[in-house]
């Protein structure tokens, strides 16, 4: 039997915490009641879970409960803040400024504005990924009705300066949407200060169920959204649908945890993480995408020069983590996100992510970092452009004959 | 992406990766591809006075299937005429490898790794 590969994809999806499970397993079973039954104990048990899983949600973002819509997901989230939003105030304007590196849940929601009359900009960040906030600024538009920004990119990890952007967002009275999927139990999150009026999340991004998630809906000053799912006026008639009971006690906990041990499982990570890319940094020719300061612990993302994408990927199968090149298709086509930051093609190609998490050890650092170093030095005794970066040869200045 | 047994043969151990002394009249240098479309191929024959290979060495950059085309031609070639040479054909390349459509690319640029080895050494022999 194959030994399963180390998983260092935490950013795509994370395992279901044990304790989570635990608690969630009740309700499936026994409390199986809908918690929209106002006249048994089956709905009143399920509603207080539910209920409690809310208040543990908005703990872990200093947020009242009451500004917490089940959704079924960060990519809903987005979607019905998104949309919902610039619909609702669209009397104000139709257009909509987000940045390039965006997760696709947010990208294309807006370009399904564009096709309903809106317009959009796309605004393009720094080569280490942040977005600069004159460039923001100077995006707003008189007629700018909503902007959105990730606090933590997926693929790079790096932080935005939301407090900064929202403010400008407030002063240009622009709505504020916040996609903090990848944020929840990494980075600090505080509604009280933060200008951000709306806000999503995902359960499984930090160690909670898939399938769940919730958008945070700013109640003073009050922001108001058009509902994008019709039907029997759950959420406060934002967002219809039985409540997924076992999902949501599932959140509930998965946040709870984030919020006690966020501290302490950080500065394991960092560690983990620091480790990680001293070993790979030993290796020559590699170059860390996106900022290291402004950025989680849990992330790194490294392109490895004079190595091929696809051959890097069949060389690394014993580790489970993302690559910047889609070698399924015919097309090569490397991560728009490193694009976005200025990256070469062949760089984007050969780039890794990867993302550490709750149950990582340091001995799965160590063997990634060894298995970096063998099959890098492998593929480029392989590489013909290494052996001409090694005579000394300006690659770019080649003339190739393309095919 | 799942590869044919003989591609990851060709991948876990590539035969005859290496350099020849571009310089050797006795050797011909065929490099083809570009990094951006994501494959470079560097193959090089060296030809005896009676005009047999007598040795074939690559290095390339690129896919398993790319890695794979040119270590299986500096197999081929070796003990074969340069008319023998130039008579290989990619489709040849990739039925032996079970190169999928969208990898047929790979076998066509083995193919001119080939053509342009054996052209550097006749211009360099004046032939």
């Amino acid at each position: 039997m194959e030994r399963k590969p180390i998983y260092l994809d935490y950013s795509a999806t994370t395992p279901i915490d044990p304790r989570v499970a635990e608690k969630m397993i009740p309700y499936i079973t026994e409390h199986f009641g809908n918690p929209a039954s106002r006249s048994h104990s089956f709905g009143w048990t399920a509603e207080k879970a539910v209920e409690e899983a809310r208040e543990e949600v908005a703990k872990l973002v200093n947020a009242d409960p009451r500004e917490i819509v089940w959704t079924s997901g960060a990519t809903e989230s987005n979607n019905l803040a998104i949309k919902g939003a610039s619909h609702f105030y669209s009397t104000k304007g139709k257009h909509v400024l987000t940045i390039a590196t965006e997760h696709k849940a947010v990208i294309d929601a807006v370009r399904e504005l564009e096709r309903e009359g809106f317009t959009a900009t796309y605004l393009e960040p720094e080569p280490n990924g942040l977005v600069d906030l004159e460039k923001f600024k100077k995006a707003i538009r008189p007629d700018t009705v909503l902007a959105s920004v990730m606090i933590v990119n997926n693929e790079i990890g790096v932080i935005q300066d939301i407090e900064a952007l929202g403010n400008i967002c407030r002063n240009e009275k622009v709505i504020f949407h916040v996609d903090a999927a990848q944020a929840t139990g990494k980075v600090e999150i505080d509604l009280e200060k933060l200008p951000v009026d709306l806000m999503s999340f995902s359960a499984h991004k930090t160690y909670g169920p898939k399938g769940i998630g919730a958008l945070y809906v700013r109640r003073k000053p009050r922001i108001r959204i058009e509902a994008q799912m019709h039907g029997g006026g759950h959420e406060r008639g934002m967002r219809s649908g039985t409540l997924a009971t076992h999902q949501i006690v599932g959140m509930g906990e998965a946040f709870r945890i984030a919020r006690l041990e966020m501290k302490s499982e950080n500065e394991r990570i960092k560690t983990l993480r620091d480790k990680l890319l001293q070993g790979l940094q030993s290796i020559e020719e590699v170059y860390v995408n996106g900022d290291l300061n402004h950025r989680i612990p849990h992330n790194l993302n490294i392109s490895f020069n004079y190595v091929e994408g696809e051959s890097l990927i069949m060389a690394v199968k014993d580790i489970a983590v993302s690559s910047g090149s889609a070698c399924t298709s015919a097309s090569l086509e490397p991560s728009y996100v490193l694009r976005a930051l200025g990256r070469s093609d062949e760089l984007a190609h050969s780039s890794i992510r990867f993302s550490i998490g709750r149950f990582t050890t340091e001995a799965d650092v160590d063997f990634t970092i060894q298995l970096l170093k063998d099959k890098i030095k492998k593929l480029r005794e392989l590489s013909p452009l290494w052996e001409m970066f090694k005579d000394g040869i300006d690659i770019s200045k080649v003339e190739w004959a393309a095919h | 992406m799942a590869y044919s047994d003989k591609v990851l043969d060709h991948y876990e151990n590539p035969r005859n990766v290496g350099s020849l002394d571009k310089n050797d009249p006795h050797v011909g240098t065929g490099m083809v591809g570009a990094p951006a479309c994501g494959d470079v191929m560097k193959l090089q024959i060296k030809v005896s006075d009676n005009g047999v290979i007598e040795d074939a060495k690559f290095k390339t950059y690129g896919c398993g299937s790319a890695i794979a085309s040119s270590s299986l031609v500096t197999e081929w070639l070796k003990g074969k005429t340069l008319d023998q040479a130039s008579e290989i054909k990619n489709s040849a390349i990739a039925e032996e490898l079970a190169l999928p459509p969208v990898k047929i690319h790979c076998s066509v640029l083995a193919e001119d790794a080939i053509k342009s080895a054996i052209a550097d050494l006749k211009s360099k022999q004046g032939k």
